[in-house]
């Protein structure tokens, strides 16, 4: 016990010596972030928590609003030709990249078509309905496409259409350990694992709307520890707040709780022919629907997520033009499910759900499990860590698995690598010649007037043979010091500072 | 003396080749593929070719470990496959906030540690002995993540004391340093200090009960002196073992320490590696981390000369 009195005499006796903790200055933005940032180069980025430093770094062509509709950004406006095979923009005039560069038709073809040809470039199956693209003049340049592609724009809007000053593009290594893009806050250095700071770039052309002057990303992947850091004043704001913290967020009287239900989903896909496990019982149609009416998605709202893990039938978020509101919600019918699985020769079945381990997934994972154990469902669980989930999902090696997917501005990211036959994230195999019809068709329709029937055709008949049943949207849920003013989250998850200060 | 350095060092070389081929065999057994941890969400078909290529994935197993040998002879670790970055500029940037966060935690380690041994063997038997072995069975007991964490809620959430996370460079701001430290420190030594303060207790008691030390009091030599000077000195030598061996189990422990403090050395830069199946970094590190082992087992081997004249003539 002296020595713990010893170890305290000492803590205090450094602290008195140094005084107050060091005050930042003000007008500093501390982000919490759940996991550290990957490439800083927009082409080799693969996150989703890349793309929260890129949009204060980087300005893409176009941008979406928090009701998803396209807005001007480093474009001011676009058309697409009649053929659907030509989309024009015109170009912001006076921008300027971070290093002094101008911007203009130039800079836009030598990025898209770095990101089209960079050997390692995650952007180019993005953009593979490009042929080639075209300086009109210094600010109109026009993309040619091999076919009509109705999701470039919103491709456009993320990572593959973010533009990097073109001197500085020669050097892959640079771009990633330093990039100069032409956003509102500039580059000043990376720590990994430890922090990402950005500064407000004078020469922006919006600059007058961004009060922030420094912006700091730390990667705190502990929730409660990420917490602790906002409640003790280290951090400003936070992302991915733990559901399970919702509540404390709520009474905190020094702090703020924002959420919004993302484009993303999480969802139990079935293996249905990837490799030798995908021959199971769940082959059958009518096991796989019993799966689902086993499931009550408001229990796991409310249990597991303290109510922002809002319900989910379809891939397609509730924000989206093309949500289906007119698809019915299976609701969970215990008896039901018995009959199906009775009628497809089950008493009782064994099924292996595979998952990424993390509290919350772990926790669904349980709750599926007696969920489906009152339907005669034996769900045996099986956590291993993210890697090797994803490598399961590839090589088949799963019957049922749970996963996410963080989700994309237009429909076709959210359905069609996930259905079509020879979909890249197709896990389960599932293959169906009308789905890939529909979905093919509705990527070559020009409006949404014009691709919403096909979607709504095809979530329809996904919906009726379940190989994938969605549980609930992601969500983004933020946690905010009351001195943060003027946040407003979009459903993309991104955190856009326009107009956010920090008082006091 | 020389001749026993000598004797290490060559030792410690097949001992780093046999690590590194463990490591290297190991990580290759954990299911999982870096390339499509890589790929990102979009698992693009080509793409994961081209980096399956470019890291020689592709090759078997003894072409990949030959390969990385060969670089390594020529001082180049790799690059990370998640971020581009060169290993020795990772591990060159993480080396220094570990050795920071070891050498704290070593001194509380060694302050709560060595005087709490002494005392409680001093005063066998009393409310000191007893108060003594209760702070080492909760120093042992209590994990290092609880600890740290319900630190963070109440030096940092509540009293507003000390940062309750992260790093900061010495070079940058000396005592905002110490201060953020000071925290992951104390719960990484506690522990140690713990096992140091039992170790210390038994071979101070087992060296007072020795013929010379009644021999030095009976010619009227202060307690304190036979102590310190008789006792203590011919203690040291288990406890410099212990030390050398606590210094392993400190360093798994900075891996926990790391991840709740969010402090980027080399503790969470290994996790996040493993997590990625970040291959070159993984190897990087444990290679770094078998060789300060390997160099402190070897300092340790040196103070028992020093320590002890008896060791220098045989």
């Amino acid at each position: 016990m002296r020595t713990l009195m010893i170890a305290a005499a000492l803590m205090t006796g450094v602290l008195a010596t140094t005084g107050a903790m060091a005050q930042t200055p003000a007008q500093t933005l501390r982000i919490g972030l759940q996991e550290d940032v990957g490439s800083l180069d927009p082409a080799r980025s693969a996150q989703v928590v890349d793309r929260i430093v890129f949009a204060s770094l980087c300005n893409a062509l176009v941008d979406i609003g928090p009701d998803l509709k396209f807005v001007p950004m480093l474009a001011t406006s676009w058309t697409t030709s009649a053929d659907g095979k030509t989309l024009t923009f015109k170009l912001r005039q006076g921008v300027k990249f971070q290093d002094g560069e101008p911007f203009n038709a130039a800079a836009v073809k030598a990025n898209l078509d770095r990101y089209r040809t960079l050997p390692a470039s995650n952007r180019k199956s993005e953009l593979a309905s490009v042929d080639h693209v075209d300086v009109v003049d210094p600010y109109t340049v026009a993309i040619v496409l091999k076919a009509p592609d109705a999701a470039l724009l919103a491709t456009l809007s993320d990572r593959a259409g973010m533009m990097l000053a073109p001197n500085t593009l020669a050097d892959p290594a640079g771009v990633a350990t330093h990039p100069v893009c032409s956003g509102p806050y500039k580059f000043v250095q990376r720590v990994q694992n430890d922090r990402i700071v950005l500064e407000k770039f004078d020469g922006y052309w919006d600059a007058a709307h961004y009060p922030i002057q420094r912006v700091i990303f730390q990667p705190i992947p502990d929730s409660t520890v990420r917490l602790a850091n906002l409640r003790s004043g280290s951090l400003d704001m936070l992302e991915r707040l733990a559901p399970s913290d919702v509540n404390t967020v709520k009474q905190d009287p020094n702090l703020r709780f924002v959420s919004v239900s993302g484009l993303g989903f999480y969802d139990v896909t079935f293996n249905v022919g990837n490799g030798p496990r995908g021959n199971t019982p769940l082959k059958d149609k009518r096991v796989r629907e019993a799966f689902e009416l086993a499931i009550d998605r408001d229990a796991i709202n409310h249990v597991i997520g303290a109510g922002i893990f809002t319900p989910a039938n379809q891939a397609l978020p509730r924000s989206s033009p093309y949500y289906d509101a007119a698809l019915p919600f299976t609701h969970r019918d215990v008896a039901k499910a018995k009959a199906l699985l009775k009628a497809a020769g089950h008493e009782h079945l064994d099924i292996e759900l595979t998952f990424g381990n993390s509290t919350v997934s772990s926790q669904v994972a349980q709750m599926l499990q007696a969920m489906l154990a009152e339907a005669g469902i034996n769900l045996k669980l099986r956590p291993t860590d993210y890697a090797a989930a994803l490598n399961a999902a590839h090589n088949g090696d799963f019957e049922a698995l749970f996963t996410g997917w963080s989700g994309r501005v237009d429909p076709d990211g959210n359905l069609h690598q996930f259905n079509t036959c020879a979909g890249n994230l197709n896990y389960g195999h599932y293959c169906n010649a009308k789905v890939d019809r529909l979905l093919n068709d509705a990527r070559t329709k020009p409006d949404v007037a014009a691709r919403k029937p096909l979607y709504d055709a095809a979530v329809k008949l996904l919906a009726d043979e379940d190989p994938i049943v969605y549980l609930y949207a992601q969500p983004w849920p933020f946690a905010l010091s009351k001195k943060v003013q003027g946040f407003t989250p979009y459903p993309d998850g991104l955190i856009r500072l326009r107009g956010v200060s920090v008082k006091g | 003396m020389l001749q026993v350095i000598a004797n290490r060092l060559l030792v410690a070389v097949p001992t780093l080749i046999l690590v590194s081929m463990l490591i290297f065999g190991l990580q290759k057994l954990l299911p999982g593929d870096p390339v499509l941890a890589m790929a990102g969400e979009d698992q693009d078909a080509q793409v994961i070719a081209t980096l399956r290529a470019k890291y020689h994935l592709d090759e078997p197993v003894p072409v990949q470990y030959a390969l990385w040998v060969r670089d390594v002879a020529h001082g180049d670790l790799g690059t990370s496959l998640r971020t581009d970055v060169p290993v020795t500029t990772l591990i060159a940037q993480k080396l220094p906030v570990t050795l920071q966060l070891a050498v704290m935690a070593m001194l509380f380690a060694l302050g709560i540690g060595i005087p709490a041994g002494i005392v409680s063997a001093a005063y066998r038997g009393t409310a000191l002995d007893y108060g003594a072995n209760v702070f080492a069975l909760s120093g042992m007991s209590i994990p290092n993540f609880w600890l740290g964490i319900m630190l963070i809620f109440l030096v940092s959430v509540r009293w507003h004391l000390l940062p309750s996370s992260g790093y900061v460079s010495p070079i940058d701001d000396f005592w905002l340093s110490i201060k953020t430290m000071l925290m992951p420190a104390f719960v990484l030594g506690a522990a140690l200090g713990a096992q140091l303060m039992r170790h210390t207790r038994s071979a101070m008691l087992s060296v007072l009960s020795a013929d010379y030390i009644r021999t030095a009091r009976a010619k009227g030599l202060l307690r304190g002196r036979v102590i310190v000077r008789h006792a203590f000195r011919n203690a040291l030598i288990p406890i410099v073992t212990v030390l050398a061996l606590l210094f392993g189990e400190l360093l798994a422990g900075a891996v926990l320490t790391e991840q709740v403090f969010t402090i980027p050395g080399f503790g969470k830069l290994v996790v996040d590696a493993v997590f990625n199946r970040d291959y070159a970094v993984v190897q990087g590190v444990v290679l770094v981390t078998a060789l300060s082992f390997i160099v402190v087992n070897l300092a340790a081997d040196v103070l028992y000369i020093l320590l002890n004249p008896r060791l220098r003539r045989s």
